[in-house]
């Protein structure tokens, strides 16, 4: 396995999208998760919320090319499909600032290095409205000290601090750990007695 | 020291803590469906990885099977190739398999418990978010996206952070007409649909314990619904009896040790608690959803609260002071993981007897599996849908999600037994869901709009 890479601070333009609770369906509509692989996802990243609104942000030439999502509460709730971080990812997204996640969404992000930091309310309404206003800012989200400036603005905005760690250190795509020490993975299961049949 | 079944699983499961500060987590089932496994089986490939346990992982088709006709070649090509892809891996892989036609095939939250897959005390692995269902059984269960199901089938472990954990008490007589679905849509509604994240939530109390392992399934289920990666009932009596002669439950001899063990994990009753919650029983109304998340609900006599600027109120047509009873319907559908069961079908069946459904409605019966379905043939039940104007389908997820042809058109409303209302699930952008029980979804299907069961609950005793 290729050595993963520490992934320690995301620059880049924004590109907010407002409301709490926005699931993974509408991230990314069920019907595209009909593929036996991940490969052009990108396209329908919000796809029925975009055709329903043509001034949703994914719509809005201003936000072209941006990279970093900035959302309210409770992103990503619902279905556990990584097909909604995948499609967010492979469409320029590379980390996402809002006031709450759900877990697995932020659990599927984080494997594929995609960090998701959370910030108060008021923090990120600021941030939205300054892209909104600004969509040219550089905004830049620094793992390691939780802080994301976009010009002259600065919040705190931390990620959970396990995640934090797998960044700075490149260890954020587990697998090569879990298979590090497997004979600790044979032990457990033989004290498991439903392994051993009772 | 007294402790909560959460933590005695999960330290009986514990491997290591990892050099990021996570927990490694032994896995002692995986069950994999055809949506979400094709490419972690890809990234095993590309690493050259084998699977670490076969034996611990099983596999079925769900989410993309037509209902209506299971011939194979499916007419859908990508359903087919995403079958094919799923029956190549597992035969590459030894991984046992149960494709379309074979009788142990059905949604694998569905499956799992009745083949007794599903024991107390395991943690329990899948790539899907209603995973929580196997909390029914005492199991720590997670949903899992596609890079972990990766990870179980190279390491049988996953990374985690722990969880807190929330005891919800009901306590108290559900009155008829009420179901678990409704004491879990009231649970949704009370906490939020985000109140449960970072936490897994422990049901319990009197209600719980009297309730059958199917309701609890339904109670489980949804805890995704409220932010909770899991939920769980603590095992006990009932939990035995349901897994006793189960064909993966340990026999003779092994199951009276496995019950001795089972009952050691349920949670001490002086055990400490992040937060408690109490709910009555006697205060529950049939739930029903207004809106597009599952905590959005009202009983089925009330009106609706919110601010008007809620999105929800104008993607579903509704205004605050409306209310939910009285809303024509154009689909009933009963069916999906939360709902499918041989229980539901049966409560379903009581209220559409000698019943027709309205004539506007497109109303369908859909088992949770091939052995659901076949129970509820050798009881009429099929017999009785199929005489009231019901359709009678095939075991799958159908139109909880709509990945196969059953989906909603246009604008239509949905009384919908399944687990989510959220903008589009059902396979129409601007399709709308209601959530509601089983027997609330028939007497939708009868009336042609939501009423309140209990009126025809009324009817069938009299």
């Amino acid at each position: 396995m290729s050595q993963a890479q520490a992934i320690l601070s995301v620059t880049g333009r924004g590109l907010p999208v407002r409301g709490d609770d926005i699931d993974t369906d509408r991230i990314m509509p069920a019907r595209f998760l009909k593929a036996v692989s991940f490969e052009g996802l990108e396209r329908h990243v919000f796809e029925d919320d975009r055709a329903a609104d043509p001034w949703h942000p994914f719509n809005d030439a201003r936000y072209k090319g941006a990279s970093i999502l900035v959302v309210n509460r409770n992103f990503g709730c619902g279905s556990s499909r990584e097909h909604a971080p995948q499609g967010l990812a492979r469409f320029g997204i590379a980390a996402v600032v809002g006031e709450s996640f759900s877990e697995i969404f932020q659990g599927n992000a984080a494997v594929m290095g995609l960090p998701c930091f959370a910030a108060d309310r008021e923090s990120i309404d600021r941030l939205q409205s300054i892209v909104e206003k600004t969509p040219e800012v550089t905004i830049t989200a620094d793992v390691q000290s939780g802080v994301v400036t976009a010009g002259d603005v600065r919040i705190r905005a931390s990620l959970p601090s396990a995640l934090r760690d797998a960044f700075v250190s490149g260890q954020w795509n587990p697998t090569a750990m879990l298979l590090d020490r497997f004979e600790e993975v044979r032990e457990v299961a033989t004290r498991l007695p439903y392994v051993t049949g009772f | 020291m007294a402790n909560t079944l959460f933590h005695k699983v999960w330290d009986t499961h514990t491997v290591r803590r990892l050099p990021s500060g996570q927990t490694q987590l032994f896995a002692g089932l995986h069950l994999i469906h055809e949506v979400t496994s094709p490419q972690a089986f890809d990234m095993l490939r590309q690493h050259g990885w084998r699977v670490a346990f076969p034996e611990r992982t099983f596999a079925t088709v769900d989410h993309i099977v037509p209902t209506s006709s299971q011939r194979r070649p499916f007419l859908d090509v990508m359903a087919e190739e995403m079958t094919v892809a799923l029956e190549r891996n597992c035969r590459e892989f030894g991984i046992p398999f149960w494709p379309p036609d074979h009788e142990n095939q059905g949604i694998v939250h569905v499956i799992g418990p009745e083949l007794g897959l599903t024991q107390p005390g395991m943690v329990i692995a899948c790539g899907d978010s209603h995973t929580s269902t196997h909390g029914a059984f005492g199991a720590i269960a997670f949903g899992i996206g596609t890079s972990q199901v990766r990870d179980v089938l190279a390491s049988q472990s996953l990374a985690l952070d722990p969880l807190k954990v929330r005891r919800i008490d009901v306590n108290g007589r559900l009155n008829p007409g009420v179901y678990a679905k409704d004491v879990i849509l009231t649970i949704i509604r009370r906490l939020g649909v985000r109140g449960g994240v970072g936490y897994a939530y422990e049901y319990g109390g009197d209600t719980i314990d009297r309730m059958s392992l199917e309701e609890r399934m339904t109670i489980c289920n949804m805890s995704i619904e409220g932010g909770a990666r899991a939920g769980y009932v603590n095992p006990d009596d009932t939990t035995f009896a349901f897994l006793k002669g189960r064909r993966f439950a340990p026999q003779g001899a092994a199951f009276d040790r496995a019950v001795a063990w089972w009952r050691s994990l349920a949670s001490d009753a002086n055990a400490g608690y992040d937060d408690r919650v109490g709910l009555t029983a006697g205060s529950i109304e049939p739930t029903v959803t207004w809106g597009i998340n599952p905590g959005q609900s009202v009983g089925v006599g009330e009106r609706i609260d919110g601010d008007a600027r809620d999105e929800a109120f104008a993607f579903m047509g509704f205004h605050p002071g409306d209310r939910v009873a009285g809303t024509k319907i154009d689909v009933a559908f009963i069916g999906s993981c939360t709902n499918s069961r041989l229980s539901d079908l049966e409560e379903a069946a009581r209220i559409v007897r000698g019943h027709k459904v309205a004539p506007h409605v497109k109303a369908l019966v859909v088992p949770g599996s091939r052995t659901v379905s076949q129970a509820a043939e050798a009881r009429g039940l099929h017999e009785i849908f199929r005489s009231a104007g019901f359709e009678w389908r095939g075991a799958g997820c159908s139109m909880c999600l709509a990945m196969n042809p059953d989906r909603l058109e246009g604008r239509q409303i949905c009384a919908s037994s399944s687990n989510r209302n959220f903008k589009g699930r059902q396979g129409s952008p601007t399709g709308r869901t209601l959530l509601m029980s089983p027997a609330m979804v028939a007497a939708a299907a009868i009336a042609g709009e939501v009423v309140d069961v209990r009126t025809m609950l009324d009817e069938v005793t009299a």
